[in-house]
């Protein structure tokens, strides 16, 4: 009893430090799941873009219902409630007076950031021409909104600044703010101060962005308004809230079927008790070793944890079932070995997924392996000890004898289990094409509905979907500038041949202090100025007399200076730039986001031609879409190789104890039938195959081969009593559990990996009934 | 005799009130009828800080109900179209389009012209306030903002013109800068 006692206080010690570890995690519900963790330069710009970038931290707002002007008065008063709070850097809603510090700036700082500023422009000749296209765009149509500057701005430096910002779409306005394309929703542009990987901090502003509208449309006194958003912060608080509520779910689910399975086999709770006792201890031991692997656990690796429970349930049903009658020496000496064959099939699986660069995968891997590892080495140390000798399942009857009829008929289904095969095995063959998902999203757990909303919202908003950028990197803040402007240069050939739409860059309004010192240079002094626009304008409608603004704005620039970052400050424009300059691990950073052309079909750029124009630039390009198409395929075409090595390590393993080559045939053709019968049926109801469910390919292999093991005991010579049947029976009855709970889930990830191992492991069961089971054993 | 000469007051004054009826209504019945073409025309722009008058000079076509463009060759090409709501402008070879239902006053303010045009009166005195003189042969309709946007910008516009052909508008700007634009009919060839 003593060495009950320690074995106990041991194992308390271990969960205890184990409940520590977990007590003390980072669980994340985040997109990191998904996201590479040996990224390639291209990689991370997309890792960079989805967990930092501005448009993470986008947010759209519709307010719908009510007439327009209602929604305009609630629009109003959310951007003015808003924009005071700190939890947001910009609230646009499409209202004018929003630009004037803008406008202002660019007044102020024109002969800094115009391109066209050049020593041939302060000429006499480059005066002449510049004033003449400054009084013919006087005469335009925007020649109203130029005439204030006229005096001051004779050369039209600030119209050369404002012709660098392509605005692009323009959302539609009804009652003087933003409206979607039906004009029957009120829109607004929010950039939140979280960053979208600070989900906490994305769902306070979300809350922040509700409770601020039920507020103003009270007091404007306006009813019958709804609001809607969406952005990444949106998709990425509500799939950790769906995670969050599944993880819990899915465990109450599966323990639950398993406890009700359990309790009708023994008929005693003290023995359900100690059979979770391994199931336990497995699903802590895993959550702290990834906690200690990886530093943060995620959420989906936890829910998986419902599919581990079905499976580490089984050593002790092996163990309580089957030492129950032959005793526990004999238990150790004939069962364990099959057991522990079945553990290490098991934890090859899984181990495969370990070598995985998609670090979802390898923490699923992980977590499962020492789960399974902890739970076997719980039943087969622990379990015994604090069992004692009084562990007896009642003796099975009826329904077992019933097991026995039907398992001693089950060969004669051979034949049309063969003809099942066969026609699953053609049907794949004909439908190859049609099997896979090639899409990085059908892993993501933002549903249809979500999507479309998002999508709806977006084009409203002419928001930027950033698929397509450029980025620099460089030591310091102004070497990158100059690497962005280089880049720039060009972007802008790619522009002028209409090759794409327009760029943006960091430079457009905090230039390089090189290219910044270089303009002002260009700038005469002020007597010298005053004679040459003297003689430019010597027959000009325009006379030289006025130009008194334009001479002091010109010597005021000049001594003024560079414009440094802090002169952004209190302008949007201040966002802008920090968007697309940062300071990462690897130095500084610059973006420059591309637009397509307004002739591109789709929105698509002619990648090629940008690569080929930024070839040897030392700026990286990278199509958002394409790299996580080429991330999925990645995962995809590792994970097929990481299942094939785990199968052949697998095959290696039965091999090895199996030692015959007939015998190893006949539980591979079964496991190989079992894969392709459920994957056939999967694609037979409309499911489309992706990562996840070849992951759950390997599973049913490492899973099914436990019960295709113990009727090959049977087939080997050694019968097979009424208790190895029953507790295989709650073995895969179990298991199947376990993982079916996981079909019931939304998250496609552990949807996939459900609807995969639960039926096969049942169907495991069977086929090697039929297979394996000898015709006449008995 | 007396009632002869009843009906004949009548008559006048039946005539009378029929030249003086050459209302609004009319002129704008008249303008619709117009289906379009193209025109020729001469701009003068007067500003205030230009010691001489700037001229622009190119065609107009108008085709009912809602497209407008306006090709300027001289002193420098330049292409203005309105179509619906969007307004786009070329110059140097750079292209701007500009949705006006962002902007009710631009709108308002380029819309003049082509709801004249296409005599539609709703949408005229939606910003304007119409004042007709003249009669079919020799009309001044006048527009005063009504709308505060546009008053803030223009003081009035005034077209005038004979049947359902515009001939001149003129712009006066409430800085007093104002500009002429004078049309001339391109015949159907």
């Amino acid at each position: 009893m003593s060495s009950a006692l320690r074995v106990l206080g041991l194992w308390l010690l271990a969960m205890a430090a184990g409940a520590a570890v977990v007590w003390n995690s980072h669980f994340s519900a985040d997109m990191s799941f998904f996201l590479p963790s040996k990224p390639s330069a291209e990689q991370k710009v997309l890792v960079g873009q989805l967990k930092d970038g501005t448009v993470s931290r986008l947010l759209m707002v519709a307010i719908e219902g009510g007439d327009a002007v209602a929604r305009a008065k609630v629009s109003r008063a959310l951007r003015s409630q808003l924009a005071s709070q700190p939890g947001f850097v910009s609230v646009q809603n499409g209202e004018a007076e929003g630009l004037g510090a803008e406008r202002d700036f660019l007044v102020r700082y024109r002969y800094q950031l115009s391109p066209a500023v050049t020593p041939e422009r302060f000429t006499v000749e480059g005066l002449r021409a510049a004033v003449g296209d400054a009084i013919d765009t006087l005469a335009s149509p925007v020649g109203m909104l130029f005439k204030p500057y006229l005096t001051r701005d004779p050369t039209g430096e600030l119209l050369a600044v404002l012709d660098q910002l392509n605005p692009g779409d323009q959302p539609e306005t009804r009652a003087g703010v933003w409206a979607s394309r039906d004009g029957e929703r009120a829109m607004l542009l929010l950039q939140t101060r979280a960053l979208g990987s600070d989900t906490d901090g994305q769902e306070a502003a979300i809350a922040q962005v509700k409770d601020t509208f039920v507020r103003v449309a009270g007091e404007a006194g306006v009813s019958g308004l709804t609001l809607s958003l969406s952005g990444p912060g949106q998709f990425a608080v509500k799939s950790r809230a769906t995670i969050k509520a599944e993880v819990s779910r899915l465990f109450l689910l599966s323990s639950l079927g398993i406890v009700v399975v359990l309790l009708a086999v023994y008929r005693s709770g003290r023995l359900l008790a100690l059979s979770l006792l391994p199931v336990a201890s497995g699903a802590l031991a895993g959550v702290v070793v990834v906690s200690l692997v990886h530093g943060t656990v995620f959420g989906i690796t936890v829910g998986f944890g419902s599919a581990l429970i079905g499976e580490a349930v089984d050593y002790a049903i092996y163990f309580f079932v089957q030492s129950g009658r032959q005793g526990l020496k004999s238990w150790r000496e004939v069962f364990w070995p099959t057991i522990r064959l079945g553990v290490l099939t098991s934890a090859l699986g899984f181990g495969a997924l370990l070598f995985s660069g998609f670090p979802g995968l390898a923490q699923l891997g992980l977590y499962a392996l020492s789960g399974v590892v902890t739970a076997a080495l719980v039943t087969r140390f622990v379990l015994p000890t604090l069992a004692g000798g009084h562990a007896r399942v009642p003796v099975p009857g009826r329904f077992v004898n019933g097991l026995f009829t039907v398992l001693g008929q089950a060969h004669r289904l051979r034949l049309p289990v063969a003809l099942l095969a066969l026609a699953a095995c053609v049907f794949l063959f004909v439908e190859r094409d049609g099997l896979w998902d090639s899409n990085l999203s059908a892993l993501s757990t933002v549903n249809e509905v979500d999507a479309a909303n998002d999508g709806r919202l977006r084009s409203d908003l002419g928001a930027p979907d950033a698929r397509y950028m450029v980025t620099v990197t460089a030591p310091d803040q102004e070497s990158a500038l100059q690497a962005a402007e280089r880049a720039g240069e060009r972007l802008d050939r790619l522009v002028a041949d209409g090759r794409i739409g327009g760029y943006d860059s960091p430079a457009r309004f905090l230039p390089s202090v090189q290219r910044q010192t270089a303009r002002l240079a260009s700038l005469p002094s002020a007597s010298e100025l005053q004679t040459r626009v003297s003689q430019a304008l010597s027959d000009s409608p325009l006379s030289a007399g006025k130009l008194g603004g334009f001479i002091e704005d010109v010597e005021a620039a000049r001594r003024g200076g560079v414009l440094q970052r802090k002169n952004l400050d209190g302008t949007d424009l201040a966002l802008a730039v920090d968007s697309l300059l940062s300071q990462g691990p690897d130095g500084w950073n610059a973006m420059l986001p591309l637009r397509p052309s307004s002739e591109a079909r789709d929105g698509e750029l002619p990648v090629e031609q940008v690569r080929a124009a930024l070839a040897g630039s030392g700026a990286v390009f990278v199509d958002m879409k394409s790299e996580f198409d080429t991330l999925y395929q990645g995962y995809l075409s590792e994970a097929v190789s990481l299942s094939l090595a785990g199968l052949v390590a697998i095959v290696g393993l039965l091999a090895f104890s199996l030692r015959s080559a007939r015998r190893l045939a006949r539980v591979l053709l079964t496991l190989v039938l079992t894969v392709a019968i459920v994957i056939a049926g999967l694609h037979l109801i409309g499911e489309r195959l992706h990562l996840l469910h070849l992951v759950g390919m390997l599973l049913i292999v490492a899973v099914g081969s436990n019960y295709a093991l113990f009727f090959d005991r049977a087939a080997g010579g050694e019968p097979l009593d009424a208790e190895i049947l029953l507790s295989m029976a709650v073995a895969a009855l179990t298991t199947t559990i376990g993982f079916g709970a996981l079909a019931l889930s939304s998250v496609p990830v552990l949807n996939a990996v459900g609807v995969t191992v639960g039926p096969g492991a049942l169907l495991a069961i069977l086929l090697s009934a039929v297979l394996v089971y000898p015709a006449r054993a008995r | 005799m007396i009632k002869r000469w009843f009906f004949g007051v009548a008559l006048l004054g039946l005539t009378g009130l029929a030249h003086a009826a050459y209302d609004v209504q009319q002129l704008m019945a008249d303008l619709a009828q117009n289906k379009g073409g193209r025109v020729r025309f001469v701009e003068k722009r007067f500003v205030a800080l230009l010691d001489k008058p700037l001229l622009a000079s190119g065609e107009m076509s108008y085709t009912p109900p809602d497209r407008l463009e306006k090709h300027t060759l001289l002193p420098k090409p330049e292409t203005m179209v309105l179509d619906g709501d969007r307004l786009i402008l070329e110059r140097d070879k750079r292209r701007m389009t500009i949705n006006l239902a962002s902007r009710p006053e631009a709108l308002a303010f380029i819309d003049s012209i082509r709801s004249t045009l296409s005599g539609n009166r709703r949408s005229l005195e939606q910003n304007y306030a119409l004042q007709l003189s003249g009669d079919s042969r020799q009309w001044v309709l006048v527009l005063v903002p009504s709308e505060q946007g546009i008053a803030a910008l223009l003081q009035r516009i005034t077209v005038s013109g004979t049947q359902s052909q515009v001939r001149k508008i003129e712009y006066l700007q409430t800085d007093g800068d104002r500009s002429e634009l004078t049309i001339e009919p391109i015949e159907a060839q």
